[in-house]
């Protein structure tokens, strides 16, 4: 289980991004969160995959205080895969760095074998979330944060997209939060759906 | 070709047509040899003054190397063949340069165009030609699109991400642009933010100008767009009007149309398989044929020409 134990975040001493906020997902159950722009809702993903340190509360993965050293078991994506991804590589190296990836795998995730020798530059946002998913899904991997990370796609690479992942879902039991503005596609993938204003206000 | 036209415009010139654009990119392949990758095929698009189309395609369609063609502003590799015409007069490459951020604008798709070291108001005043009268239109720009009095005084750093945005719309709405290129200026927004740029971009419309609105949103382009072109491996496969999205896309004419309304959450949320050809691949017949499920014999052999049908138009053997 992913236990999130009333965990507080602050950027600057005198405000309090959000505070407390307590919340478990469960081995593959999808949790959908909303809420409007500037609330706290990336600061608090980051906090969760490691990125940021906690100001007060704990983070226990699969009953470890996250993080621990190695690999994080729980791992984000966000919107801006090019962002994430190191310009000057070819996708092969990009991928080569996080781990080995059979044939199927990427198959099953949409990347083609062409795009294997190109640079980002060279693909679309669509292509290359898909690499992100791909490093994010590593075998240690047990929780996954999407934060909107289908936000810049059209309607059918997104339905095809979170079909790949919520079998993977399935498949490995991965617990997911995900982090959207749109809640028809929220209804659509999760078991339940939270309004982050309100688990941050609770309690 | 035959040049088709929405009958009830017939008689105002278009502001923008775009016929038969094609745009490729050298490539080399081992040994040196020169080869060209297509991303826009025939490529076909009017506008007329006061009219919002919409450009909806996938990530990876061509969609912001389109903006760049009738901007004139791709990179120096790209060889671009076809006919653009602004105001009925072919939009030759001095053309382009003298109207680009004047007859024709950009909205870019990041707010990391505004100049960071000026101040929004000043930025915005740069472009005003009345050069006595520049404070009063732009404190007006900024009263319409609901900015508050005071932020023109501010930097860009100092305004949120929605804020930031009305001042680019800002831009284009004091400048002298009859062609306004919006290119996704929506992804990620809030529900509240998001209805306030399409309203914005609507407010743009007004006073005859025509605007190109890019986006891979369809809910978007439903809200305020007039027509829907719907742009698919760097072809237009249909121009459609905006009912004709309705119930389970019955009165689309587009196979790949009708899947792109059916995999909206809002929806079946319902998946097309395979993926969208790559630039590389040719194609003798037409380029939704792989993935289509109606596809014939016929598809892979011939292409389909672009015919109107009902008050749109098509690219499909059997619509
Ligand atoms: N300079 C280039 N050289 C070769 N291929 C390119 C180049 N620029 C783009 N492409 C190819 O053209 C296709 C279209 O690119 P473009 O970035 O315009 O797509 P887009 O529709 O704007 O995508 P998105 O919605 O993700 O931004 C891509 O699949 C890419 O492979
Ligand atoms: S022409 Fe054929 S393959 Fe192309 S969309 Fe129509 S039916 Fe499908
Ligand atoms: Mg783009």
């Amino acid at each position: 289980m992913l236990k999130i134990n009333n965990i507080s975040y602050k950027y600057h001493s005198d405000h309090w991004i959000f505070d407390s906020i307590q919340l478990n997902v469960n081995p593959g159950e999808v949790v959908g969160i909303y809420g409007p722009s500037g609330v706290g809702k990336s600061t608090f993903a980051k906090v969760i995959a490691g990125y940021l340190k906690p100001d007060r509360g704990s983070i226990i993965v699969n009953g470890k205080v996250s993080p621990q050293i190695g690999r994080n078991p729980v791992q984000l994506i966000g919107q801006h895969p090019e962002k994430a991804i190191n310009p000057h590589w070819r996708m092969k190296q990009v991928l080569a760095e996080s781990g080995e990836y059979s044939d199927g795998f990427l198959s099953e995730l949409g990347i083609s074998k062409e795009w294997m020798h190109r640079f980002p530059s060279q693909l679309s946002g669509g292509e290359l979330q898909r690499f992100c998913l791909a490093r994010a899904i590593a075998p240690e991997t047990s929780y996954l944060i999407a934060d909107e990370m289908t936000t810049m796609l059209d309607a059918i690479t997104q339905a095809q997209i979170w079909q790949t992942v919520l079998l993977l879902v399935e498949r490995r039991q991965l617990g997911m939060l995900v982090i959207s503005h749109e809640l028809p596609l929220l209804k659509q993938i999760s078991n339940r759906i939270l309004n982050f204003e309100e688990l941050a206000r609770a309690i | 070709m035959e040049n088709i036209s929405i009958p009830n415009k017939k008689n105002k010139i278009p502001l923008l047509e775009v016929k038969q654009l094609s745009l490729s990119f050298p490539q080399y392949k081992k040994g040196f040899e020169e080869s060209y990758i297509q991303v826009i095929r025939d490529f076909e698009l009017t506008i007329y003054p006061g009219e919002i189309v919409a450009v909806v395609g996938s990530s990876g369609s061509g969609k912001s190397l389109l903006a760049d063609s009738i901007l004139g502003i791709l990179p120096e590799n790209a060889a671009i063949n076809g006919t653009l015409l602004f105001k009925g007069v072919a939009l030759t490459k001095n053309r382009q340069e003298q109207l680009r951020g004047k007859a024709i604008s950009l909205i870019p798709q990041s707010v990391k165009a505004l100049d960071p070291l000026m101040k929004t108001g000043r930025q915005v005043q740069g472009i005003i030609r009345d050069k006595k009268d520049k404070k009063r239109i732009q404190e007006e720009a900024f009263l319409k699109l609901g900015l508050a009095p005071g932020t023109g005084d501010k930097y860009p750093h100092e305004l949120s991400g929605g804020m930031a945005r009305r001042v680019l719309i800002a831009s284009a709405m004091v400048s002298e642009a009859q062609l306004i290129i919006a290119d996704e200026p929506t992804p990620g927004l809030d529900e509240l933010a998001w209805e306030e740029t399409l309203s914005n971009l609507k407010q743009l419309s007004e006073g005859n100008r025509g605007i190109m609105f890019i986006t891979h949103d369809i809910q978007a382009a439903l809200k305020i767009a007039d027509k829907i072109a719907v742009f698919y491996a760097g072809e237009t496969l249909e121009i459609a009007n905006k009912e004709d999205f309705s119930g389970k896309g019955e009165v689309l004419r587009h196979p790949y149309t009708k899947a792109l309304w059916l995999a909206l959450p809002e929806n079946d949320f319902k998946v097309l398989k395979g993926n969208q050809p790559e630039s590389e691949d040719v194609f003798p017949g037409c380029v939704f044929e792989p993935r289509c499920p109606i596809a014939t014999g016929l598809c892979k052999t011939n292409k389909p020409d672009s015919t109107m049908i009902n008050n749109g138009i098509t690219r499909c053997f059997y619509a």
